[in-house]
């Protein structure tokens, strides 16, 4: 394990070196709220969050990304044939990622890199991005990431652990990737290794000390999924639901999308948007079908799909990291750690 | 990972090359597409049950049943029912227009198991086209041999609402295929055709299941409800009852995912399921 220490003096002339081979991407204030976004030249990641309104799943998966181009001039060459369009996948880091958002990559990748098919949008930016953590010293109230598979340090899917200690930074190497991105950034102070982890181990555990919020999973991957689905619980878990889709938007985890075409004039883009399943015109059938068409389904649909339906199909724990966010934004208070639990101790 | 394998969203270019209208309300429409570039049309190698994405440029996609067979080289069939943007867009286009088509998407009718098989093939209304390949396909004089009785029931409302009139009158005048052709009702005196709704004519004309007889289903809700029974009381066991569903869709790869039922995709681990193995999924379809 390589450690090295930097002083928060040199941070910013770091960030500056290093913005001249990567594109950054940080935690920035926005109209009070914490989002990631890319940062600007010269402009640094604002780190004193506890954690960002919006999850960074944007920086690899836009809310809004063009997949093709089309042209629909018939007296020009190639009309009404789909193009790809020119994107940027030079290398990227994003900087200030909680370990929590850090591992939702990890638990998304499976959807879009499969055997049979290659989604190359989210795999390329995936794939070009740097992934610097920030460890949690202080998780929030609604934070229960150790039960749902990770934790405030946990290191799954990082290239670089930053671990704050007021003045200076502890940064942990994590992969290679990472230590391409230390050397560019030009911080090269060195720390004893087995006082660094000393450190290290000991304000982990002060974190994770501080997480007073739980889920119990262990029983899910061997419940009947009918017997589950079918539970008389749900009516009452989703009775207050209004559908809003807040919850799907501000997960990490959450990965579903629509495909809209564009057009403008004569030419035009195929792009891709967020959608959720909170939304009854996410599986209403051109014949008016619709086979979620409750709220109720659709509460069910979202939690099943989470702490069941995942768990079966990939065999890599729950689709949630434990962010909290649904539970902090839910405007009418329905917590996932009540429902995963209910679930759980269901029989 | 190398990105050697092609964007699975970039729908291969296709020329419309003719255009039936099927249905006396005009309402449903066979479009022949043929590939602009040759090699497209070698990638694009499919088996009957399968689906593609049509694509509109400006519009929009539609994931659609493969109505021509495997065994029909140089062209590909969509029967399309005209519906919502794309399918509306669809039906105003004219032979010539270019479109695009992503695929072939999905699994197939499991023809593997079916070889040496009695088969019994049930289709109502306009979701007759999968089925339409998948007798074109059997009775190629290749594939013929390789099953045993072949029983069509098809259904609909009226005899002009049946699709692939002509192809139908032929199978009938055919020896190695039963036909029995159904309509809901009709006031015409010369129809010389089977009255009454599809579960009905199952239980007079179907052959009853045995260990090497196996159903395919493809229709409306209301009709697979009702011919479920009927499969039943003739003893067909649920692991040969093979239906294809309809979801609303998107990406077609299991990757947007709305077409769920439970943890599986209709676009990707269906749209064809055995009743056995849906009998294990949530009910929520």
């Amino acid at each position: 394990m390589k450690v090295i220490q930097i002083d928060k003096k040199n941070w910013a002339k770091g960030l500056e070196r290093i913005n001249k081979s990567y594109r950054l991407f940080g935690p920035v204030k926005e109209n009070g709220l914490h989002v990631f976004k890319e940062l600007e030249k010269g402009k640094l990641p604002d780190l004193n969050y506890l954690n960002t309104t919006l999850s960074p799943k944007s920086v690899v998966y836009p809310q809004s990304e063009i997949m093709l181009e089309y042209e629909l001039d018939v007296s020009k060459e190639n009309h009404h044939v789909m193009k790809e369009t020119e994107k940027d996948y030079s290398q990227r880091a994003l900087i200030g990622v909680r370990p929590c958002d850090t591992a939702a990559f990890l638990l998304v990748k499976p959807n879009f890199d499969t055997p049979e098919y290659k989604d190359p949008y989210w795999l390329r930016s995936y794939e070009a991005t740097t992934f610097v953590g920030l460890a949690c010293n202080n998780p929030q109230s609604t934070c229960f990431c150790t039960s749902a598979g990770y934790g405030p340090f946990n290191e799954d899917g990082l290239d670089i652990l930053l671990v704050d200690t007021d003045d200076h930074f502890l940064a942990k190497i994590i992969s290679s990737k990472g230590e391409d991105f230390l050397r560019a950034a030009g911080w090269e102070t060195n720390i004893d290794p087995d006082t660094a982890k000393n450190i290290i181990s000991e304000m982990k555990q002060q974190a994770e000390n501080k997480i007073t919020s739980f889920v119990s999973t262990e029983k899910l991957k061997d419940k009947e999924v009918n017997k589950l689905f079918n539970a008389p619980f749900w009516e009452n878990l989703a009775f207050a639901c209004i559908n809003c889709g807040t919850c799907t938007y501000v997960c990490p985890t959450c990965w579903c999308f629509d495909v809209q075409d564009e057009t403008h004039v004569s030419s035009g883009i195929r792009i891709r948007n967020w959608d959720s399943c909170m939304f009854p015109l996410f599986t209403l059938h051109g014949s008016g079908h619709n086979p979620r068409n409750t709220s109720t389904q659709r509460v069910r649909q979202r939690f099943m799909h989470k702490l069941k339906y995942y768990v079966d199909k990939y065999n890599n724990g729950i689709q949630c990291v434990g962010c909290g966010r649904c539970i902090r934004l839910c405007p009418v208070n329905i917590d996932i750690r009540k429902i995963c639990n209910t679930m759980n101790n269901y029989e | 990972m190398g990105f050697i394998m092609r964007n699975p969203y970039l729908p291969y270019p296709v020329r419309i090359e003719e255009i039936t209208i099927e249905t006396e309300d005009k309402n449903i429409k066979t479009l022949k597409l043929v590939f602009l570039n040759h090699d497209d049309e070698k990638n694009f190698s499919y088996n009957a049950g399968q689906f593609a994405e049509l694509s509109v440029a400006g519009k929009g996609e539609i994931p659609i049943g493969i109505a021509s067979s495997p065994t029909e080289k140089g062209y590909l069939m969509f029967t399309v029912n005209k519906v919502g943007l794309v399918t509306s867009a669809l039906h105003s286009m004219k032979p010539g227009d270019i479109i695009g088509i992503r695929g072939p998407l999905g699994n197939h009718y499991p023809w593997d198991i079916l070889r040496g098989k009695n088969v019994l093939i049930i289709g109502g209304g306009f979701a007759f086209t999968t089925l339409r390949s998948s007798i074109i396909y059997m009775l190629d004089p290749v594939n013929r041999p390789e099953f045993k009785e072949i029983h069509v029931i098809y259904g609909a409302r009226s005899p002009g609402m049946l699709l692939y009139k002509d192809e139908l009158a032929e199978w009938e005048a055919r020896d190695d295929i039963n036909m029995h052709i159904t309509v809901d009702s009709t006031n015409d005196p010369d129809w010389k055709y089977n009255v009454g709704f599809v579960p009905t004519v199952t239980e007079q004309k179907a052959p009853p299941g045995t260990e090497n007889t196996y159903a395919i289903i493809c229709g409306p809700p209301v009709m697979i409800k009702f011919t479920q029974p009927v499969l039943d009381k003739l003893n067909y066991q649920h692991d040969k009852i093979i239906m294809s569903l309809e979801m609303r869709m998107k990406c077609g790869i299991g990757m947007c995912g709305r077409c769920n039922i439970g943890k599986e995709f209709v676009c990707k681990d269906g749209p064809v399921f055995t009743l056995a193995k849906l009998n294990t999924m949530p009910k929520e379809y």
